[in-house]
């Protein structure tokens, strides 16, 4: 099978003999219950306060037990290249791959929505021309992913997939659908609150960063892991967009606004660099 | 959430700064090696910020480990440097590459044995005398946020001695942080997530790693 797909064909999942799915199998895959992933998120939670961050140590998440460093970070000031980010711009980025319902032949099912906001540092400054790319399930919880086991039906006309460039005032926006919750295997009966993954770029490189935004009021919050490594219920509110009425349209589109906050810039900053101030 | 005004108002005049939203894993979903280029945020020629074919392009490869010393097939790896004149790149393309430009990034996933391999160019110190350094982040599953690390080049050990950065790391773990030169000009950097050679990782003013003794 040719590896260039150019064509508008829809999600295929490769149908390949000799992938060698042993890694799919995680080893930290377990039959632990519920109960017990939630004793134990309990009791980290107990003894934390305060924290803006995961923890890269989480052992509810069973796969992050092998994967987490032990030995102390080395706290450091960024040097040269580490004050300055990639470029990218409309040379990067379609206009059209912003809109994730126009990528197939036909509408993708689900629930049509929008979701906008601003990509700021620290100081309130806007992170402006900078890239956002996003990826995320279809509306049955499903990945165009030969990784992805759920059997949930895939969307010939959605792949989940959308990039943009932030405006002048940092904000952002996609059009798409509502991604449902999916099983995972890290204990029995274990299932992710409905999430679109979001990778951002600052205005330095020590900002760049990955991570999962949310729906409010998920029931699935509090039973899952991942987003329960971070211990902290305002900083787990960080992730968890609001539905806003304005960002609706009129019968078009549900709607939903999250600002992101990227560790405060390190560069020195010009007079000029900015107009926020 | 939503940043409000007086929020806005107080980080912009410095009385109280915003506090950055927490990261989290990059999930197992992110794309894979092949076939998906254009679908997944791996992205076609991502590995290439100059054509393997070009006379002057070094392979940068290396394995990431987990604690157990098995290789993290699910790891993305991207890289961020100067030219080989130690001039920071400012052009936009990366994603769309022209074959001609050099962006200085570069995304690579690792394979089905944990590899990532990267199409570069050595870079050049960014000042006289200063050590050249890759800047890389990893992300993958099961690690909850990114981890930022520097591959040195090995070649100017006299740079690499004053280095402030090298000097301030304990000498046993210093080597972590150095590529291997092969003979045909591969540079070697294998990532180690944890354990005896776990990979030195940096922490930058700003972001939080909490630690549960
Ligand atoms: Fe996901």
């Amino acid at each position: 099978m040719s590896n260039d797909i150019t064509e508008n064909t829809g999600p295929v999942v490769e149908d390949d003999e000799t992938f060698d799915n042993s890694h799919v199998l995680d080893p930290a895959a377990t039959q632990d219950s519920q109960e017990t992933i939630s004793a134990e998120i309990k009791d980290i939670h107990d003894s934390a306060s305060g924290e803006t961050q995961p923890r890269v140590n989480f052992p509810p998440y069973r796969s992050s037990l092998l994967r987490h460093p032990t030995k102390d970070m080395h706290h450091t000031d960024p040097e040269t290249i580490e004050l300055w980010s990639p470029a990218f711009g409309h040379r990067d980025v379609h206009t059209l791959e912003s809109d994730l319902t126009v990528q197939g032949n036909g509408e993708p099912l689900g629930e049509r929505m929008v979701v906008r906001g601003r990509v700021l540092d620290g100081d309130g400054r806007p992170v402006r021309n900078q890239l956002v790319e996003i990826w995320q399930a279809n509306a049955s919880g499903r990945y165009v992913h030969k990784r992805d086991q759920h059997p949930a039906p895939l969307d010939p006309n959605f792949t989940g997939v959308g990039r943009t460039i932030t405006d002048d005032k940092g904000f952002y926006e996609f059009t798409t659908i509502k991604p449902a919750p999916y099983p995972w295997k890290n204990h029995h009966n274990a299932w992710r609150p409905a999430h679109i993954h979001f990778s951002l770029f600052g205005t330095d490189f020590t900002q760049r960063m990955i991570t999962q935004m949310y729906f409010p009021g998920d029931p699935l919050f509090s039973l899952d892991p991942i987003y329960q490594s971070i211990t902290d219920q305002k900083a787990r509110d960080r992730l968890v967009a609001t539905y806003d009425h304005n960002v609706s349209t009129h019968e078009w589109n549900t709607g939903y606004y999250w600002d992101i906050v990227l560790t405060g810039s390190n560069r020195t900053w010009m007079e000029g660099d900015t107009d926020a101030h | 959430m939503r940043i409000d005004q007086n929020q806005l108002a107080a980080a912009r005049d410095g009385s109280e700064k915003l506090v950055p939203t927490p990261g989290q894993t990059i999930g197992p979903f992110f794309g894979y090696a092949s076939g998906y280029e254009n679908v997944h945020i791996p992205f076609r020629d991502g590995q290439h910020l100059v054509n393997p074919a070009s006379p002057k392009a070094v392979r940068l490869t290396g394995t990431v480990y987990d604690g157990a010393g098995d290789p993290i097939p699910d790891a993305m790896i991207e890289i961020w440097q100067a030219d080989e004149n130690g001039q920071i790149p400012q052009e936009t393309g990366s994603l769309v590459r022209d074959g001609w430009t050099f962006t200085g990034w570069g995304r690579a996933t690792a394979d089905n044995v944990g590899t990532y391999t990267f199409s570069t160019v050595n870079p050049g110190p960014t000042e006289e005398g200063k050590a050249p350094f890759i800047h890389v982040v990893v992300f993958a599953r099961g690690l909850m946020n990114k981890l930022h690390t520097r591959i040195y080049l090995p070649e100017d050990t006299v740079a690499l001695e004053k280095d402030a950065l090298l000097s301030s790391v304990e000498a046993d773990r210093r080597q972590t942080l150095i590529a291997e030169r092969e003979a045909d000009g591969t540079l070697r950097f294998d990532i180690h997530l944890q354990g005896e050679q776990e990979t030195v990782f940096l922490q930058f003013p700003g972001i939080e790693y909490p630690v549960h003794d």
